[in-house]
């Protein structure tokens, strides 16, 4: 979707602002908000290509002026929502009014270490071979799906070369609306920074993404 | 703000506001969640302990130092960084699928997420504000070195600059050039040099000095 989240290129928002010496955490409740979160993906109810989608469907209003944290919080509780395990009401009043979904599974304090060093690898195989191989020139598509993609808007119907071929990867386009993980290959695409900017662009820059097969088509 | 005074039982007005909203907000769905059993409070802690002690930018450093000091490892890492960096025993969320980009003397590598936040939090722990921020992830990828010189970071005109859009599970760590002048420098002391912004690309490593 052409949402608040596809941000590159854009003007107008400031500078970048580094803080000195920046603490992991500027108050209480962002670690609660990390906590909370992660606890949450665990119960399997959802996919990232999912908790992705929900964060950049918040209003653009909400999303630009909006923590990380309060974004990974709203988010959160519209798939808590749409997945039967809170009700608004329940959020609203602070307090459990109904029983709700039962999760797959809970985290507990002693199954954080272990979740945490496994991580949810996204690769899996696929039997077709890859349609590019590196070194190939390729142009990306140019589509505006209201759905989820990953393809920013910047780097669509933009002419590259395939510098890698990743492996092959859910296709999140698909595993954000639940129609399945539909793996894909994965190519990471150089662009240089004339063909994204056009005029003006610092000559020196060049510039990739990582693209599903999907994206690409051979010039 | 000035036509307000800032007295402790002035709670609630305006800056204020956001901050105490995403408190009770937090609180509430913690409850909630601890309520129907759904949470367990002491695995939050058990998380947040992790990121603020055990998984941070100093593993990070480690990987780059034994990078500088170790061939073989850097050819590893160029390979098959998600395996060498597991042998060193970083692995996990957010460092599934590693990928290792060497800076050269004519290029340096730059490390966005133009779509959301993705960061390789096995080697760097959890990323700053700015880097989840609009202002660094809509400039990066169009004015790089305009966001550099943010960071103090000026680079010569002819050196090519490659951003790396981390659009799918790829996390991307970058290498930064050993500093010259430190030939005798053991590999902890290495690692003393490599900070978390040079792994981002947004900064080089440490001079040699900064240990003297």
């Amino acid at each position: 979707m052409n949402g608040p989240h596809d941000l590159g290129g854009a003007h107008g928002l400031g500078p970048v602002a580094p803080e000195k010496d920046e603490p992991y955490f500027h108050a209480d409740w962002e670690k609660r908000a990390l906590g909370v979160t992660l606890s949450c993906g665990a119960f399997g109810a959802w996919t990232i290509d999912e908790s992705r989608h929900a964060r950049e469907n918040l209003p653009p209003a909400t999303y630009l002026s909006a923590s990380y944290y309060e974004i990974w919080t709203r988010a959160l509780e519209t798939l808590l929502k749409r997945h039967g395990f809170v009700t608004q009401a329940e959020l609203d009043g602070g307090h459990m009014l109904e029983k709700g979904a039962a999760p797959k599974r809970v985290l507990k304090a002693e199954m954080v270490a272990g979740v945490l060093a496994k991580g949810g690898p996204c690769d899996r195989p696929v039997e077709a071979v890859p349609r590019f191989a590196v070194g190939d020139r390729v142009k990306t598509k140019n589509f505006n799906p209201e759905t989820h993609t990953r393809l920013p808007r910047y780097a669509r119907a933009k002419r590259g070369r395939v510098e890698a071929v990743q492996g092959s990867f859910v296709f999140p386009d698909d595993n954000a609306h639940g129609r399945g993980e539909n793996p894909q290959w994965l190519y990471t695409v150089v662009f240089d920074g004339p063909e994204i900017w056009g005029e003006g662009a610092d000559p020196t820059l060049s510039v990739s993404i990582d693209a599903w097969e999907s994206y690409l088509e051979h010039v | 703000m000035s036509e307000h005074h800032h007295d402790h039982h002035d709670h609630d007005h305006h800056h204020d506001n956001h901050f105490t909203d995403m408190e009770a907000r937090v609180k509430a769905l913690e409850t909630v969640l601890t309520e129907k059993g759904l949470i367990d409070p002491a695995a939050i802690d058990a998380i947040v302990e992790t990121y603020e002690t055990k998984i941070g930018p100093r593993n990070g450093a480690r990987v780059v130092a034994k990078a500088w000091v170790d061939p073989d490892f850097a050819e590893w890492l160029k390979r098959d960084a998600t395996e060498a960096i597991a042998s060193l025993s970083y692995t996990g969320r957010q460092g599934e699928h590693m990928r290792a980009v060497f800076n050269t003397p004519d290029t340096h590598n730059l490390v966005v997420c133009t779509l959301c936040s993705c960061y390789p939090w096995s080697v760097l722990g959890l990323p700053p504000v700015w880097y989840k921020a609009p202002p660094y992830r809509s400039r990066a990828v169009i004015d790089p070195r305009g966001v550099l010189s943010e960071f103090g970071l000026a680079l010569p005109e002819t050196t090519r600059i490659r951003v790396w859009d981390s659009t799918a599970e790829l996390r991307y760590l970058v290498i930064p050039e050993r500093p010259a002048g430190t030939d005798g420098f053991s590999e902890e002391e290495l690692a003393e040099l490599v900070t978390r912004d040079s792994m981002i690309g947004t900064g080089i490593a440490l001079s040699a000095e900064a240990l003297r």
